[in-house]
């Protein structure tokens, strides 16, 4: 037995912020210190506070060290594994408190947070099917194929409210059940891992962090609707998540937790993973079984539904990643447990991918119905460098935005459909007052007219021509027409498209209309951009009793739009200045203003 | 795995190992000075001692850990049991040898080892 345990955060984040360099560190350490029978170090999934890798915990204390470096690792061993003295210093500050050291579910960040997706991310090993079962894995599996029959699965599902957690909010339950009534001498169960939205990375957390739980979920999903093979669908760019659930599988096969005859109960599931080359529109349900299929990842308009007629013609089940990861503990806790959490209409609980203007990037999971105002202000900690918070993007390319007017919203499907956003799969990008609206529309639709698979005509050249008009209204070129324009093409793209990806392109355009039609006004009307950012529209000027003749501007401009004497104000030449901002920077007497 | 018993009995068995990994505040803590003067005295056998009698009996409310010095060098190894809601128990001139005795009459049934502790020491 181990008396101590060392979880290193091993995902995606932290891996990319050196944690692989720390575990090494760590273990010839604890080899030169005699420890190694003594303490174990874990590589984990994520822990959430990407933002402060790489995070290290070391249990039974339960320090939380932060942006821990290699360097770190000697004096972590000396001190705190031989001594059992805590190297405050690398302590994550929120937890230092008063001379008291916080456990860390007593931090803001983990306060209002509530893991269940997420439970044993950055707990357990995922490469190690024991610890997954130390923590009740595959019990879920071992009460439904003893003790309930399929349809008794399918009921609990659907008493527990769960919704799809990929976006579009569809009862897991019922879906299920159309599948299951279908007759069939073979179905199958599909996993949507192609998490496609810019800055959301939920799914990834989970396969990194616990693929075992997807693995398992699936078989249950596999016995309640009748199918015996399933295919999960991780895209290609996820190279940590696609080794990791290689892992599990093999586990999973040789524990006899897949494969012939489960558990003894004469119920047969296999499981394969299927590789997504990126294609955005991979994530729509019919394209991603004509991927699975080897064809081109291209849509097909429903009905038929999967259910009826999915993967190679036969019925299917398409869920998403957090969706599975909910279900193991639906049916060992009950659909009452469940429907204690969130609201009404979407029990449960909610991961969000924290991102763009806040102090704490990473993962959170909350209870659904929890206001705006609480992720961002308080779980996240707010706006950095004292900007003042304008809008949250939700649903990444086919979401809208929140303004901060509807700060005090509580998430969940519904609320967010009212106001013209959506749930999405849970891409949250935060922005303050320096982020130009129509310019944030414009990323989104430069984003769906590239992954826009050329299928169907509104969504390929609607989708194109409305890129065009943001384009010429970030360019001072727009007219007031085109407002009308972009209301009425975005509508015709809506009703037209044939899949989802088309159907909701336009959001990020209707919503930025909606909630910030003046900065589209004052682009179009008085040729100027609120925010600062489009550069066609900036000026930037020397005001002349603030210069002192430095000349630092003049050297530090790639153009050489600037001229002037030394000592004398200096001057530039708007046709030849290229608004990179770099004389801004240089001048120490705020001498340069742009407008 | 051929059946659900043996999923079960594999989960009991794994879940011993993993108990160190919850910040329980009702274990028992048994807490080794392992400062220079108590390492330099022996404490390292004797925590050695603690995690192995403690797995061998599996006892999952059980948290062994160390701490530094406590001011008592003389008396180093020095051992502190914390049970919740009863008076801390220090144990002093600690062996590895004293380790299962500890174990089975204090940490086990309640019983606190009185010759091993200061109280009898100081005398």
């Amino acid at each position: 037995m181990y008396r101590s345990h060392v979880l290193v955060c091993g995902g995606t984040g932290c891996t990319s912020s050196g944690s692989a360099h720390i575990v090494e560190a760590l273990e010839t350490e604890i080899k030169k210190a005699g420890l190694e029978n003594e303490v174990k170090v874990i590589k984990t999934g994520c822990f959430g506070l990407c933002a402060l890798g790489p995070i290290m915990i070391i249990y039974p204390e339960g320090a939380f060290y932060s942006r821990v470096t290699p360097e770190d690792i000697p004096e972590v061993v000396a001190e705190h594994l031989v001594k059992g003295r805590i190297v405050t210093r690398l302590l994550y500050d929120e937890t230092v408190h008063k001379d008291e050291i916080l456990s860390l579910g007593e931090t803001q960040f983990y306060k209002k947070q509530h893991r269940v997706a997420l439970k044993n991310c950055g707990v357990i090993d995922p490469e190690n099917i024991n610890e997954y079962i130390a923590y009740d894995g595959y019990q879920a599996l071992g009460k439904v194929l003893t003790e309930m029959t399929p349809a008794d699965v399918i009921q609990l599902v659907k008493d527990s409210g769960l919704r799809g957690r990929g976006g579009a909010g569809f009862p897991t339950g019922l879906k299920w059940s159309f599948a299951a009534a279908s007759e069939n001498d073979q179905k199958y169960v599909c996993c949507n891992a192609d998490e496609g939205d810019p800055g959301a990375f939920m799914d990834r957390s989970v396969l990194e962090g616990d693929p075992h739980v997807v693995i398992e979920a699936m078989a249950i999903a596999g016995y309640a609707i009748g199918a015996n093979q399933g295919y999960i669908y991780v895209r290609a760019e996820y190279p940590i998540a696609v080794k990791r659930l290689q892992i599990a599988i093999g586990q999973a096969r040789e524990a006899g937790l897949l494969g012939e005859n489960i558990l003894g109960t004469g119920f047969n599931f296999n499981l394969d993973l299927r590789l997504g080359a990126g294609a955005f529109v991979c994530g729509e349900e019919t394209a991603l079984m004509t991927s699975i299929e080897g064809h081109r990842g291209e849509p097909r308009p429903r009905p038929p539904f999967p259910a009826v007629k999915g993967l190679f013609g036969k019925p299917s089940v398409l869920n998403n990643v957090e969706t599975y990861a909910n279900i193991p503990q639906i049916i060992l806790k009950g659909a009452d447990w469940f429907r204690s959490m969130g609201t009404e209409k979407s029990p449960g609980t909610k991961v969000f991918a924290l991102g763009g203007k806040i102090h704490n990037t990473g993962l959170v999971e909350v209870p659904m119905g929890t206001t705006l105002r609480e992720i961002i202000e308080e779980i996240g900690g707010g706006i950095p460098n004292g900007k003042k918070f304008k809008a949250a993007q939700t649903g990444g390319p086919s979401g809208g935005c929140i303004p901060a007017s509807h700060m005090d919203i509580k998430i969940d499907y519904d609320n967010l459909l009212e106001i013209g956003s959506m749930m999405g799969s849970g891409g949250m990008i935060v922005m303050d007052e320096d982020t130009c609206m129509v310019d944030i529309a414009k990323f989104f639709l430069e984003f769906t007219v590239d992954e826009s698979c050329g299928k169907c005509v509104p969504c390929r050249i609607g989708t194109k021509r409305l890129y065009e008009i943001l384009d010429r209204i970030t360019k001072g070129k727009g007219e007031m027409e085109d407002i009308q324009r972009l209301k009425d093409l975005s509508k015709f793209i809506k009703e037209n498209s044939l899949c989802g990806l088309g159907q909701t392109a336009p959001n990020p355009v209707l919503s930025t209309l909606h909630f910030f039609e003046d900065e589209y006004i004052a682009h179009i009307k008085d040729k100027t951009c609120p925010a600062g950012v489009c550069k066609d529209l900036l000026h930037y000027s020397i005001i002349a009793e603030k210069c002192k003749g430095c000349t630092l501007c003049a050297r530090a401009c790639p153009a050489g739009a600037i001229s002037g004497e030394l000592k004398n104000p200096h001057k530039i030449d708007p046709h030849k200045c290229v608004k990179c901002g770099a004389c801004m920077e240089k001048c120490r007497f705020g001498a340069i203003v742009k407008k | 795995m051929k059946s659900l018993a043996e999923l079960q009995a594999l989960r009991d068995q794994m879940k011993a190992n993993m108990g160190v990994r919850h910040d329980d505040t009702d274990n028992i803590r048994v807490v080794v000075g392992m400062a220079t003067c108590g390492i330099a005295a022996g404490a390292r056998p004797v925590l050695q001692a603690f995690t192995e009698e403690v797995s061998k009996r599996n006892l999952q409310n059980v948290t062994v850990a160390q701490t530094g010095c406590i001011g008592i060098c003389q008396y180093e190894p020095v051992v502190e049991v914390y049970v919740p809601g009863k008076e801390k128990v220090t144990y002093v001139k600690m062996t590895a040898d004293k380790v299962a005795k500890v174990v089975s009459d204090h940490l086990v049934n309640g019983n606190p080892v009185g010759e091993y502790t200061i109280g009898s020491m100081a005398k």
